[in-house]
C-alpha cells in the first residue's frame, strides 16, 4: 500500500502538524519509502496468532482510592505559555 | 382496546404512522475519592486546576495507575444491571485533539469492556413494564472543562475534571418513546444510587446522556440514526427525542434522507442542531494503551462484591409488596430512593413492634413527603425520625387520637421541634381523643337538643348526619372519636 | 595522581571510599574535561553549581560513614529524563524552556544513592534516531577520530559543521560520547530499538538495556511505551552493573514496572560461565554481512567456548520481520505519546488565531523532520482501514518473535550471542538524507530484543581494521541480567581492555 498527496494531507491534519504545499511531495516520498520497507510483513502467516498485549508476565496493579495528589496549581501551571487566574489560556475554541 | 393499541407509541406523520427507535449512552461519574488513573481528588467545585496531578496535566513522562475502587464500582454496577462481568478487559486510547484533553487521547475501553450484556426492568405503569437491554458498560476518563465566555479571544481551560472516572452505559435500541427513555434513565439512576456507584446528580453533570434517535415505518428496517449529545436532564431527554423524531419524520415525508450526524439539543429553542463542524469524520485511531496491562480479576473478587451489594430496587419492591401488602404503585414510589425505602422500613418495624404497614406507607408518601418536597429534600433528610411516624401510627391504632389530630401533631413537630416525640406532644397539649362514651353521649345529646329542625331533616335525609358529626367534633375541641360519634348519632336518631 | 577522570566508576568509588580522592576534586576534574570538550556537543546543559553542591554533600556523607553505592560519583543524564528544575527537552524544540517540577524515578534513585549530576546529555530528538543527528541541538561527535584523520583535522571539523567526524550512534549519542570521552563516569541512557546498545558498540563502551519493566519509566519522556527501557552506558561491564543496580527497581507510579528485588549485579562479575549454553542464531548472519563483524562474532564464540560455555546453533525464524514490525509499532505508539506536545501547557507555543492553528503551527515548528515522519507513519498505521493490516499484524508478528526466543530458552539456552551493529561508526551526514530507511537498518540486530522485552548487553569486543570499535551483543532470559554481566565480563577480559581515545578535541 502507498499514500498519495491527499492522504498525506489528511494524515497531517489528523496529527495536527501543518505541512506546506511544497513539503507534501517530499513527505509522500518519505512515507512511501517506509511503507515499502514494511510491506513484506503482509506475507507472514499470522493465522491463530494473538497480538502482543504485554511483554512481561504481570497483572495490572491497582492503587487504593485515596487522595494523594493535587493542590499543586503552581507546579501544574509552572511551565505554561499563557495562564490567567490559574486557568490555561488558549485561543478561542469555536464550537 | 387491545394492550397493543393502548400502548401504541407510534407518532402520526403527515403520511401515516412512524415508530421511534431510541438508544441511550449514559455517562455516569463514578463515586470515588480520587480519579481513575491519578491520585487527585474528584470533589466538585474546587478552584481551577487545584484537583490536578502532573498525570492529569499530561506532563512529559507521566503514567496512569488504575484506582481499584473505580474497578469495583464498575463491577458492582454491572451486577446491578444483571450483566456479564468480564474477568479480563483492556484499556484503549481514543486519540483526538482538544484543549480539555491534555494527553491528546482519552483512556477508554473499546474492544474489551469490563461489563458485557445485561438488562434493566423499567416500570412504565403499575401493570406494564418493559425490559431494556444493556449492550455494555465500560470505564473511561472524563475530560476537563473549557470556558469560552470569559474573554472574546481566549478560552479558559480547567483540568479539575480531567481524568475523573466515568462509566459509559450503553443500552440496546430497545426504547420506543420519550416516556420509555425517561423511565429508563430514571430507573438506571435509581439503581446507580442504590449501589452507590454514582450519585446521579444531573445538575452537577454527574449523569448525562447521549441520545440516539431514528424513525421507521412500523415493520420496516431501522432508519438512519442521529446522536444528540450531552443531554443533562430527564426532562430534556424527553423533549429532545420528541423534537428530533418529528424533525426526521418531516425530512423523510418531504422526500429527503437523514444524514447520520451528531446534534445538540437547544432547550431554549426546542430544537436540535447539527454539530457537523466538530465532527469532520473523527478517526479516533483506537489502540490498546501500552502504559496499562490488561485488567484482570477473578470470580472471587466479583463474588465478594456481589455479596456486599445492597438489596436492589426490583427485589425491594417485590418484598414490600409481599411482606407489607403494598400495591405495586405504592411500593414503586417508596423504593425509588433507597433512603426513603430504608426510612419506611425503620418506621414500620420501629421499636420491634408490628404495626399497620399500609398506614405507615400512607404517612410517608402523603404528609411527610409533602413536607419534604416543600423543602426540596427527601423524607430521610427532614430530621423527622422514622420513630415519630411510627408513633403517630401507633397513637391512631391505639385509639388515642384521630387521624385528623395526628396530622395536627405532625404540623406541630414540623413547626416547632422536629425531634419531638408525638406522645409527649399529645400528653402536653391534652390532645387525647375523648373515648368516654358518657362524655360523647352528653355532647351528642346537647347538639340534638339544640337543633330539633336539623334532627327532622337528618332523619329524612341521613347524609346530613355529617353536619351533626361536625358539630359534636367542634364542641369537643376535635377530640371526640369520630367513629364513636357517628355510631351514637345513628343510634340516637334511629338512622 | 594522574588525571582522576581516567579512573573507572568502580575505581573512583573505591578511591573515594579509601579517602584517596574527594568527590569535589573528582567533580571539578570532570567539569574541566567537559569544558575542554564542549565542541563535541555531548552535553546540551551543564549543571556545575548543582554538581559542586552535590559533591560537597557527598564528601560530608563519606566522612560520616554514610556513603551510598554511588556516593560522590559524577554522572551524566540523557535529556530524556525529567530532572527537577533542570533543562529537560528530549532535545526537541517543542519542549523549549521546559523545566520539570518533578524528578524521574531512575534519576531520583541515582541521587538517593549519592551520585553527582554533571548535566544533561544530547540525544536524537524524542529518542528517534540511530546517530544523534536529529537533535534540535545539532549532532554529537564521537571521541573516536575517523580512520587516518589527524587531531587538527578533527578540531577543524568540530569548529565547522562536524561533517566527516564519526557519529557516536543514537539515540543516546550524547551519553555514549560523554562516557567514551571520559566526560562523566557513566551516563543514563534509554533504549527503544537499540539506543543504548548501538552507541555502546560505536564508541567502544558497555551498555545494557535491561528486561522491559526492570526500570521505571516514570519521568522519562515517552517515545514508544511498550519498548522504552532505561539503562546505563559505562566504560566497562562492572561499571554498567553498578549503575544498573541503582537505576532498577519497582515503582508503583509505573504500571508496567515489575515488582521483584534488584540483585547485586556487580556480584555477577567474575562468576563462572562454565556450562552455560550460548545460542548462535543463524538468521543474524545477513547476506553480504560485513566480514569483520562476522569474524568478530566468531571470535566471541571462541572466547565463550574457551571459558567453558557450550555453543549451540539456534534458529530465530522471525528475526527478519522484527525491524519492519518495529517501524510500525514504535511510530504508532509515538504518534499517540507525542500528542500532548501541543503548545497548551508547556513548551513552545507559536502565535495563532485559533486553537487548530495553534496545534498545527506549534507542532510543525517544534518537531524535526524525523519526528514528523514517525508521527505521521504512526498516525497512518493506526487510522481507520489500516489498523488491522499494519498495527495489529505487527503486534502479531511481535508475538511470533517473542515465541522464537521462548522456544530457544525453553530448550536450555541461557544467552544468545550476536553482532551488535552491521558496521562500525559512520560519518556525520553520511546516511539517511536520501532514504530514511537507510538509517533504520542500523537497528537490525538490536530491535528484536525490544520487541521481545528481553535484556540485551553490548560490550566492546575489538577494533576494526581501521581502528574503530566494534561490539558484540548478548541477549538474555527475562530478568536474568546477571548472566549477561557474567558473560560480558568474560568477553571483555578476553578482548582486552578497550583503550578509550585520548583527547584531540581541545
Amino acid at each position: 500500500m502507498s499514500v498519495d498527496q491527499a492522504i498525506v494531507r489528511r494524515i497531517a491534519q489528523l496529527a495536527r502538524i501543518a505541512v506546506s504545499d511544497e513539503e507534501v511531495p517530499h513527505l509522500e516520498g518519505e512515507l512511501n519509502a517506509i511503507l515499502s520497507f514494511v510491506e513484506e510483513l503482509g506475507a507472514v502467516d499470522v493465522t491463530d496468532v494473538e497480538p502482543m498485549t504485554s511483554v512481561i508476565p504481570m497483572k495490572l496493579p491497582m492503587r487504593a482510592d485515596v487522595v494523594t495528589d493535587g493542590e499543586i496549581e503552581s507546579l501544574v501551571l509552572a511551565n505554561a505559555p499563557l495562564t490567567e487566574d490559574d486557568f490555561f489560556l488558549v485561543p478561542k475554541v469555536i464550537e | 382496546m387491545s394492550a397493543q393499541a393502548q400502548h401504541s407509541k407510534f407518532i402520526q406523520g403527515a403520511t401515516g404512522d412512524w415508530e421511534i427507535i431510541v438508544g441511550l449512552e449514559v455517562h455516569a461519574q463514578v463515586t470515588s475519592r480520587s480519579k481513575l488513573f491519578s491520585g487527585a481528588s474528584t470533589a466538585f467545585g474546587a478552584p481551577p486546576n487545584s484537583h490536578v496531578s502532573l498525570v492529569d496535566a499530561a506532563m512529559p513522562g507521566m503514567l496512569p495507575v488504575i484506582n481499584a475502587e473505580c474497578v469495583a464500582q464498575a463491577v458492582r454496577t454491572g451486577l446491578g444491571l444483571k450483566a456479564k462481568i468480564n474477568l479480563r478487559s483492556t484499556f484503549d486510547r481514543k486519540n483526538y485533539f482538544y484543549p480539555d484533553l491534555p494527553q491528546g487521547y482519552q483512556i477508554s475501553q473499546y474492544k474489551s469492556p469490563i461489563v458485557g450484556e445485561g438488562e434493566i426492568q423499567v416500570d412504565l405503569t403499575p401493570d406494564h413494564s418493559i425490559k431494556v437491554g444493556i449492550e455494555r458498560l465500560h470505564l473511561e476518563q472524563d475530560a476537563g472543562k473549557s470556558l469560552h465566555d470569559q474573554s472574546p479571544t481566549q478560552s479558559f481551560v480547567d483540568l479539575n475534571r480531567s481524568g475523573v472516572a466515568l462509566m459509559e452505559i450503553v443500552s440496546k435500541p430497545d426504547m420506543r418513546s420519550a416516556d420509555e427513555a425517561k423511565a429508563y434513565v430514571t430507573k438506571l439512576r435509581t439503581i446507580l444510587r442504590y449501589i452507590g456507584s454514582c450519585d446521579g446528580d444531573m445538575e452537577k453533570g454527574n449523569l448525562r446522556a447521549d441520545v440516539n434517535v431514528s424513525v421507521r415505518r412500523p415493520g420496516a428496517p431501522l432508519g438512519t440514526r442521529c446522536e444528540i449529545k450531552n443531554v443533562n436532564s430527564i426532562r430534556f431527554i424527553g423533549q429532545a427525542i420528541d423534537v428530533e423524531a418529528r424533525r426526521q419524520v418531516g425530512i423523510i415525508e418531504d422526500g429527503g434522507a437523514i444524514d447520520q450526524e451528531t446534534r445538540l439539543f437547544d432547550p431554549a429553542r426546542g430544537e436540535t442542531r447539527s454539530m457537523r463542524s466538530k465532527e469532520e469524520a473523527h478517526d479516533y485511531r483506537y489502540f490498546p494503551d501500552p502504559d496499562l496491562l490488561p485488567l484482570e480479576f477473578d470470580e472471587g473478587f466479583v463474588a465478594d462484591l456481589d455479596a456486599h451489594l445492597p438489596e436492589l430496587p426490583d427485589a425491594k419492591k417485590a418484598r414490600f409488596m409481599a411482606d407489607y401488602g403494598l400495591s405495586a404503585y405504592d411500593s414503586g414510589i417508596l423504593v425509588a430512593e433507597k433512603e426513603t425505602a430504608d426510612y419506611y422500613e425503620s418506621a414500620v418495624s420501629h421499636g420491634g413492634a408490628k404495626r399497620d404497614a399500609k398506614a405507615v406507607a400512607n404517612w410517608v408518601m402523603g404528609d411527610l413527603s409533602a413536607y419534604a418536597n416543600s423543602l426540596g429534600l427527601s423524607v430521610a433528610q427532614t430530621e423527622i425520625g422514622a420513630g415519630s411516624i411510627a408513633t403517630l401510627v401507633d397513637l391512631i391504632g391505639e385509639g388515642l387520637i384521630s387521624g385528623k389530630i395526628a396530622k395536627d401533631v405532625l404540623a406541630i413537630i414540623i413547626a416547632e421541634d422536629r425531634s419531638a416525640d408525638p406522645r409527649a406532644i399529645v400528653e402536653a397539649r391534652g390532645l387525647k381523643q375523648v373515648t368516654d362514651t358518657g362524655a360523647i353521649e352528653r355532647a351528642v345529646d346537647a347538639i340534638i337538643a339544640a337543633n330539633p329542625d336539623k334532627v327532622a331533616q337528618a332523619i329524612a335525609k341521613p347524609t346530613l348526619l355529617g353536619w351533626f358529626v361536625g358539630q359534636v367534633m367542634k364542641s369537643t375541641g376535635g377530640k371526640a372519636n369520630p367513629q364513636a360519634v357517628n355510631d351514637m348519632l345513628k343510634q340516637k336518631l334511629g338512622v | 595522581m594522574s588525571d582522576p577522570t581516567d579512573l573507572t566508576l568502580a575505581e573512583a568509588r573505591d578511591a573515594l571510599a579509601a579517602g584517596k580522592l574527594s568527590s569535589l576534586e573528582l567533580t571539578k576534574a570532570y567539569l574541566a574535561a567537559m569544558e575542554r570538550a564542549r565542541a563535541l556537543n555531548a552535553y546540551i546543559a551543564e549543571t556545575p553549581d548543582q554538581a559542586l553542591a552535590m559533591a560537597r554533600a557527598s564528601d560530608a556523607r563519606i566522612a560520616r560513614g554514610e556513603a551510598g553505592p554511588l556516593e560522590g560519583l559524577p554522572i551524566g543524564v540523557k535529556d530524556l529524563y525529567a530532572t527537577k528544575g533542570v533543562h529537560t527537552q528530549a532535545c526537541s524544540h517543542i519542549l523549549d524552556g521546559f523545566r520539570p517540577t518533578y524528578e524521574s524515578t531512575v534519576t531520583a534513585q541515582l541521587w538517593r544513592d549519592g551520585a553527582v549530576m554533571l548535566g544533561k546529555l544530547n540525544m536524537d530528538e524524542f529518542a528517534m534516531g540511530s546517530s544523534n543527528e536529529t537533535s534540535y541541538y545539532g549532532p554529537v561527535a564521537s571521541p573516536w577520530l575517523p580512520p587516518n584523520w589527524s587531531a587538527a583535522q578533527g578540531r577543524a571539523a568540530l569548529a565547522a559543521d562536524k561533517r566527516g567526524l564519526l557519529v557516536p550512534g543514537g539515540s543516546s549519542g550524547g551519553s555514549a560520547s560523554a562516557v567514551s570521552a571520559r566526560l562523566c563516569l557513566a551516563a543514563t541512557a534509554s533504549d527503544t530499538g537499540g539506543s543504548i546498545r548501538q552507541p555502546a558498540a560505536f564508541t567502544g563502551i558497555c551498555g545494557i538495556k535491561p528486561t522491559y519493566g526492570r526500570c521505571s519509566r516514570y519521568g522519562m519522556v515517552a517515545f514508544a511505551s511498550s519498548l522504552d527501557q532505561a539503562g546505563p552506558l559505562a566504560r566497562d561491564v562492572r561499571d554498567a552493573a553498578i549503575m544498573l543496580r541503582s537505576m532498577a527497581g519497582h515503582d508503583p507510579k509505573d504500571s508496567t514496572c515489575y515488582d521483584a528485588p534488584v540483585p547485586d549485579y556487580e556480584a555477577a562479575i567474575g562468576r563462572s560461565v562454565k556450562g552455560l549454553k550460548i545460542g548462535v542464531p543463524k538468521e543474524y548472519r545477513l547476506d553480504g554481512m560485513n566480514a569483520e563483524i562476522e569474524k568478530l562474532w566468531a571470535q566471541g564464540v571462541e572466547w565463550l567456548r574457551a571459558a567453558g560455555a557450550a555453543i549451540v546453533d539456534i534458529s530465530l525464524p522471525n528475526t527478519r520481520h522484527a525491524l519492519p514490525a518495529y517501524y510500525i509499532v514504535a511510530p504508532a505508539e509515538a504518534s499517540s505519546n507525542l500528542a500532548r506536545y501541543d503548545g497548551v501547557r508547556y513548551g513552545l507555543r507559536e502565535p495563532a488565531e485559533d486553537i487548530a492553528a495553534l496545534y498545527e503551527k506549534t507542532r510543525a515548528a517544534g518537531f524535526g523532520p524525523e519526528v514528523r515522519r514517525r508521527v505521521m507513519i504512526g498516525t497512518y498505521v493506526l487510522s481507520a482501514g489500516y489498523y488491522d493490516a499494519y498495527y495489529v499484524r505487527a503486534q502479531k508478528i511481535r508475538t511470533l518473535i517473542k515465541r522464537d526466543f521462548e522456544t530457544v530458552f525453553a530448550d536450555g539456552v541461557d544467552a544468545i550471542l550476536t553482532p551488535a551493529t552491521p558496521s562500525a561508526a559512520f560519518g556525520i551526514g553520511e546516511k539517511g538524507s536520501a532514504d530514511p530507511v537507510e538509517m533504520y537498518l542500523n537497528d537490525v540486530f538490536t530491535v528484536t530484543v525490544n520487541m521481545a522485552g528481553l535484556p540485551g548487553l553490548v560490550a566492546p569486543a575489538g577494533l576494526s581494521a581501521e581502528g574503530l570499535p566494534l561490539g558484540l551483543q548478548l541477549i538474555g532470559r527475562p530478568f536474568d541480567e546477571e548472566t549477561l554481566f557474567a558473560l560480558g565480563a568474560v568477553m571483555e577480559q578476553s578482548a582486552g581492555r578497550m583503550a578509550l581515545p585520548q583527547p584531540w578535541w581541545g
